[in-house]
């Protein structure tokens, strides 16, 4: 992905662009990054995270043309970023999206899209994509803003909910590392450290009152080299602000399941996950006594039928 | 060859079925139904499974062509369940047993649902997806246990919608979740309902007290028809259910989904399943109503897994349970 020259006009302050409403030329096409909402009624905005950094832009369209006219417009800006896409390499079809990999004003990235799932009724499948690629580029900002370690969010395109964000390039999920060192190692010291690095992550990330909503180990990225332990948070579609241990304490409890569902036998593992997370945080304590009674609550729940 | 017989009676159907080295000999089933507006006590259940436990006893071994002598083993649901009509079917499993002296196995009932959606679809190792009127999880197997990836946080999804059938009055015959499947059709306008998905896990409370609160407000002032509330509401669990389906199998890498379970029949939510089965290149297994909803048959099956793989289910042990999570079972049947 190469960006012509005048596209970094929007790196750090918002311009609106003379030429937006000319159509590209064949060979740019495919090259280009697709802008949503462009014309006399695209509205950029940005967000400028800390010095040098990349924004995170905002296209919006403003209604001045008729509605008709409008949608038009935006399926083809649909189509001409689904074309773009198609010619990127695809890393992962995940949860909900899918991951390619290219690059952004000469950065390596990777671009999130949350194509409309058909399965879905379009009403409410494009209320979902659209609130949560918003949940996500805002969560990482704050989570960025609060030295927690998660991609930079390069650009952000709402017409067909597209997240540009840092590639967090030769990284292996928490996942995969866990099942590797499972299967070769024996030493269980070396999960402990891990697990107690993510109860601190999380800790740092709940004192910020971020609640990530789909906390589990494919969605913890550890750059190389492994050692280091520095561990990245993803996928932050399903993420709200809330200060209520209840919110942070079903956080956990989350976790908690995905984590001994995907990796058997490694309760100990997750207790070290626990007390981490109570020792890191300022507010652990109401949180602990939350996730306790959600356990609780999950097992009294009848189970009739 | 063992030929095992199974019953089962957890909720408010009973079922006697025969099963024997994966085919299904006999699979009679009574449904106690009540009137609309009312859902079904443990009382009144028990005593309903009991005038009916013996009739569908013999109409299984005649249809099977089987005598007593033929069975080799009794299987019956020791739980999750309701407690009086466990008690009533486990009560009956335990006397014939004893009277023609065979080994007794006692089976979790969400185990004997997966087992049966095994058989009857040839799935391999599928993401399961099991929703009834008392249970929501999304399941996948592996080392000896099948684990819980996703469930609800509160009430189920089949209880969510007998619920809302009951504020609608919609009629229990053959079920709510039928009735409403068949609005659903001729429903038109999508009514915004709470969406609560968090991660692979849903919650339902917010939707019904919604709609509990809203339904008959909403349908006096015209703004909807009770056709658009069943629409509404089936396109917004639904899409909650494939999302944390979708959700397990990205986690797990599954590329199989199965559906289990009396909702698990629905055919908007079989075709939202496929969609997305599509979507990700993967393969959707379900089955009708014969073996979605509750029936003699599944745990027939499961109990012949277990009793081929040496499980015998002493007296003592056979006590029945109303919580019984499907992760506690240790699956000694499958590698
Ligand atoms: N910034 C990133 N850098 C490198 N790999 C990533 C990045 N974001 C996502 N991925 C890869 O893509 C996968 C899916 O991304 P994720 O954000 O979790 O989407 P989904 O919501 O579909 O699960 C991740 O598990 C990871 O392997
Ligand atoms: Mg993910």
């Amino acid at each position: 992905m190469k960006v012509p020259k005048r596209r970094r006009s929007f790196r750090k302050k918002p311009k609106h662009s003379e030429e937006e409403d000319q159509p590209l030329r064949a060979s740019e096409k495919s090259r280009r990054i697709p802008r949503s909402g462009r014309g006399e009624a695209g509205k950029m905005a940005a967000v400028t995270e800390t010095g040098r950094e990349a924004a995170a832009a905002v296209a919006e369209t403003a209604g001045l043309a008729g509605p008709q006219e409008q949608e038009r417009k935006l399926e083809r800006e649909r189509e001409r970023s689904s074309d773009f896409l198609r010619g990127l390499e695809l890393v992962k079809q995940g949860a909900e999206a899918r991951v390619y990999r290219g690059r952004f004003l000469g950065r390596a990235a990777v671009i999130k899209e949350r194509f409309p799932k058909r399965y879905r009724h379009p009403t409410l499948d494009s209320r979902l994509s659209r609130r949560r690629t918003l949940q996500e580029a805002r969560a990482l900002l704050r989570c960025r803003r609060a030295g927690i370690l998660a991609p930079v969010v390069f650009f952000v395109d709402y017409t067909s909910n597209c997240l540009y964000l840092e590639d967090i390039e030769e990284s292996l999920t928490v996942r995969d590392y866990i099942q590797s060192i499972q299967m070769t190692e024996t030493d269980p010291e070396k999960l402990s450290l891990l697990a107690r690095k993510i109860g601190k992550v999380l800790a740092q990330m709940h004192d910020e009152d971020v609640i990530h909503g789909d906390l589990t180990t494919s969605n913890m990225l550890l750059k190389m080299p492994i050692e280091q332990l520095s561990l990245v948070l993803i996928d932050f579609g399903l993420s709200f602000i809330s200060g209520l241990p209840e919110d942070k304490g079903v956080d956990l409890y989350v976790l908690e399941k995905a984590f001994l569902s995907t990796h058997p036998n490694t309760e100990t593992l997750y207790q070290d996950l626990l007390k981490s997370y109570s020792s890191e945080s300022k507010k652990s304590g109401p949180v602990l006594k939350k996730l306790d009674e959600v356990r609780l609550r999950g097992r009294k729940r009848s189970m009739v039928g | 060859m063992p030929t095992v017989l199974g019953f089962e009676g957890s909720a408010n159907k009973i079922g006697v079925g025969i099963v024997r080295d994966g085919a299904v000999l006999a699979n009679p089933r009574r449904t106690y139904l009540t009137p609309p507006g009312t859902g079904f006590l443990p009382g009144d259940t028990a005593r309903h499974h009991r005038a009916c436990v013996l009739d569908l006893l013999h109409e299984a071994l005649t249809e099977a062509g089987l005598d007593p002598k033929n069975i080799d083993c009794i299987a019956f649901t020791k739980g999750p369940g309701m407690g009086a009509p466990l008690v009533s079917v486990a009560v009956v499993a335990r006397t014939v047993a004893q009277l023609w002296n065979k080994p007794l196995v006692a089976v979790n009932h969400c185990v004997g649902h997966i087992e049966m959606g095994r058989l009857i679809t040839g799935a391999i190792s599928p993401t399961v997806l099991y929703v009834s009127g008392g249970n929501t999880q999304v399941i996948s197997y592996s080392e000896h246990r099948y684990r819980i990836f996703g469930e609800t946080i509160d009430v189920a999804v089949g209880n969510c919608l007998d619920r809302f059938a009951r504020v609608l009055k919609i009629s229990n015959d053959p079920s709510p979740g039928y009735n409403i499947e068949q609005m659903a059709k001729r429903g038109q306008k999508l009514v915004e309902l709470p969406y609560t998905v968090k991660g692979m896990d849903v919650s339902f409370s917010g939707i019904l007290s919604y709609i509990e609160e809203a339904a008959h407000r909403m349908l006096a002032a015209n703004e909807c028809t009770p056709e658009d509330l069943c629409f509404s509401l089936q396109e917004t669990v639904f899409a909650m259910l494939v999302e944390i389906t979708e959700r397990a199998m990205a986690h797990c890498g599954s590329q199989e989904v199965l559906i289990v379970g009396g909702v698990g029949c629905n055919m908007r939510l079989q075709e939202m399943m496929g969609t997305m089965c599509e979507e990700r290149g993967a393969k959707l297994f379900a089955t009708d109503e014969r073996f979605c909803i509750d029936n003699g048959a599944m745990i027939a099956q499961a109990g012949w897994e277990m009793f081929q793989s040496g499980h015998k289910t002493a007296l003592s042990d056979s006590g029945v349970t109303q919580r019984y999570r499907t992760d506690e079972v240790e699956v000694t049947w499958r590698n």
